[in-house]
């Protein structure tokens, strides 16, 4: 076996770029399952993100536009579950499920005439000096602008979670959403308002798939990213900076067994498709095992003022 | 894609859902493994749906259905089809064999056509194309061209037709550059985009500086074009969109005159079943212009070989060759048979990966 030819450096952009999806969409469902909701629709809202952004960046020759366009659909068609599951008082797994395959049939029809068709891609980002730094900065600092978003957007929800007010809020509505309207904060608007960034974050991870790490519109195309970023907020347990790790050591395991077989590597090559998978349900385990879960005690429950 | 054929699409569901039609026109159904947009392998089996049409205008209806997966939904898709009137069914992907056997057996006045299978059945004929001698141009072309003398392979399932095509370019890639070494990477997918392109920039990143694809979508060429450097191959279907660099040449399946021809069969009576296997020659396979990236002399070449492999006068698997474990298959001279090639299940050789089983 011959591994020499895995360049650690190339590997590791690979694996920024290939976990840069489900990172957007974890971190959103992990700020919607802080507030006390559980979204199973990710995957509906990923792949309408794909097909709008693509047709938007496609029509507008803007990838950047195209991203905007994504979060505005995602987050346009998580209201729908917010509507159902806040106001009318919906079950919220079947609601979520029903989201799923929505979005994957209304993104077939939308997506119709875009396919085979080539989308603009986003530059790599020039960070001068830190680029240029050797091993390192083709590692690290040479990606285009969604990929520092992302990690961005951890560091912001942590900080917000962490420090804010807001953040408390939003915590103590997921905590208990009867102590909270008891103290006279708006339970179903601080819930909707979490729905809508993580519809917008699926949306962003979406197109990014789209636009970015393919580039390329073709049904059905997020073929489960959106289950593997639920389970990565299970992994974390509710963590933002361990979103970060479960979503790098997740894409890092799918780029690392084509790397494996692309550098003759004499291990099965069932087992290296399946280890992604195996990982998760590994790490999964030991979590549970931990008994430790840290999931916000009203998850899932549906919240009443008249309750 | 535009609106037109949008409709066209819902049209043809609506009319494969509802029930039969008007028994004066001819009609054939098509069954697609992905979507006619993959500018690939679906792509060209629905250029020859529409040579049909062409040809027979009024006389033919044309029905297909996409993105039918190799399961029990393909039996599903293919016995609608056939409920529907369809005279004539087109099954085109391997894992539609049983399916399509299947059915057949309930329809036993309905024609069906399996690519790339090999069992028949009185009403069932199956029709394949000779990629192998098109991956023999391409393996001569790509053994010319590397400087790393690493060629990545991003193949499919571990299928005769997929480890043919491995074999036929790896023992022309090796023919002018003994130093050549190939890997290859399974996808276990006909078409799964993300997954095509990150098994691409996962040999690039090997040290691979040739790409060939057995996978259905242009993911591939994508992520070559990004990495600069690297050349690739239309698969299926020219995929000039991405030429002249990476896509410096091409297989271009012509399915176009055989669908044709079948059609006619069908409407004068004297279709009959049988397994036809067409190549260079009749014009099933096409070569897709080389680019100018490919220095003058190379493409000269390449093209002889395809000349001489067209003629007759050569043929892709001649001997002396090696199975992989060392043993003896084709003597000096020898050229190998076509019930070897259809259940071809060993590399040759000098590759040093395994066939997952």
């Amino acid at each position: 076996m011959d591994l020499s030819s895995i360049s650690p450096v190339l590997l590791v952009a690979s694996i920024m770029v290939s976990a840069t999806p489900i990172l957007f969409a974890a971190i959103g469902e992990l700020v919607v399952e802080k507030s006390g909701v559980l979204n199973l629709g990710v995957e509906g809202m990923m792949i309408t993100g794909a097909v709008v952004g693509f047709a938007v960046a496609v029509n507008t020759e803007s990838p950047l536009v195209g991203f905007v366009a994504a979060a505005v659909a995602g987050a346009v068609l998580s209201l729908a579950f917010g509507f159902l599951t806040q106001h009318l008082l919906s079950n919220q797994v079947a609601t979520g499920l029903g989201l799923t395959l929505a979005g994957l049939g209304l993104s077939a029809l939308i997506g119709k005439p875009y396919e085979g068709m080539k989308s603009p891609t986003l530059p790599k980002l020039d960070l001068g000096p830190l680029s240029d730094i050797p091993g390192v900065g083709k590692m690290v600092f040479s990606h285009d602008i969604m990929v520092y978003v992302s990690i961005l957007l951890v560091a912001a929800v942590w900080a917000f979670l962490k420090f804010t007010r807001g953040g408390l809020i939003l915590r103590a509505v997921g905590e208990s959403h009867d102590s909270a309207h008891a103290l006279g904060y708006k339970v179903v608007r601080v819930r909707m308002i979490a729905i809508l960034f993580g519809g917008a974050c699926a949306g962003l991870g979406g197109a990014y798939l789209s636009l970015v790490r393919v580039p390329q519109w073709t049904e059905g195309m997020t073929a489960g990213a959106g289950w593997i970023a639920l389970a990565i907020v299970v992994f974390a347990s509710w963590r933002p900076w361990r979103i970060l790790i479960g979503a790098y050591l997740f894409g890092g395991v799918t780029v690392l067994q084509l790397n494996l077989q692309a550098a003759g590597a004499k291990v099965p090559v069932a087992l290296l498709s399946a280890s992604p998978y195996l990982i998760t349900i590994l790490v999964l385990v030991i979590i549970s095992a931990r008994g430790a879960h840290g999931a916000p005690a009203s998850l899932g429950r549906v919240f009443h003022a008249s309750n | 894609m535009n609106r037109r054929t949008l409709l066209a699409t819902v049209a043809a569901a609506t009319i494969v859902s509802t029930a039969a039609w008007a028994d004066d026109a001819v009609t054939a159904g098509f069954i697609f493994i992905g979507p006619v947009g993959d500018g690939g392998w679906t792509y060209e089996h629905n250029q020859g749906r529409l040579a049909v049409e062409e040809a027979y205008g009024d006389k033919v209806k044309t029905v297909y259905q996409e993105n039918v997966p190799e399961s029990a939904d393909a039996e599903r898709a293919i016995t609608q089809m056939a409920l529907a009137g369809a005279d004539i069914i087109f099954t085109t992907s391997f894992g539609y064999m049983d399916p399509t056997l299947a059915v057949a057996a309930k329809f036993p006045n309905v024609k069906f056509e399996h690519a790339t299978g090999y069992k028949q059945a009185d009403n069932v004929a199956t029709y394949s194309a000779r990629f192998y001698e098109g991956r023999a141009v391409q393996g001569h072309i790509a053994g010319n061209m590397t400087k790393t003398n690493k060629i990545g392979y991003i193949a499919s399932f571990p299928i005769p037709e997929v480890i043919r095509g491995i074999n036929a370019a790896y023992i022309h890639a090796k023919e002018v550059n003994p130093d050549v070494e190939f890997s290859v990477v399974w996808a276990y997918t006909w078409f799964d985009p993300a997954k095509e392109a990150d098994a691409a920039r996962a040999l690039i990143e090997n040290g691979a500086d040739v790409v060939l694809q057995h996978t259905d979508s242009t993911a591939p060429q994508a992520a070559a074009k990004e990495a600069g450097n690297v050349i690739t191959f239309g698969q299926a279907s020219d995929m000039a969109d991405y030429g002249p660099m990476p896509r410096v040449s091409s297989i271009i399946d012509n399915w176009g005159p055989y669908y044709v021809d079948r059609v006619g069969a069908v409407m004068d009576g004297t279709w009959t079943s049988g397994n036809t296997w067409d190549g260079i020659a009749p014009g099933m396979v096409g070569i897709g212009e080389i680019s100018d990236a490919v220095p003058a002399e190379v493409k000269a070449s390449a093209l002889a070989l395809k000349d001489s492999i067209a003629s007759g006068e050569y043929h892709t698997f001649t001997g002396p060759l090696k199975k992989q474990d060392g043993s003896d298959w084709l003597a000096d001279g020898e050229t190998a048979d076509d019930g070897t090639l259809a259940g071809m299940n060993f590399y040759v050789e000098g590759i040093t990966a395994d066939i997952p089983n």
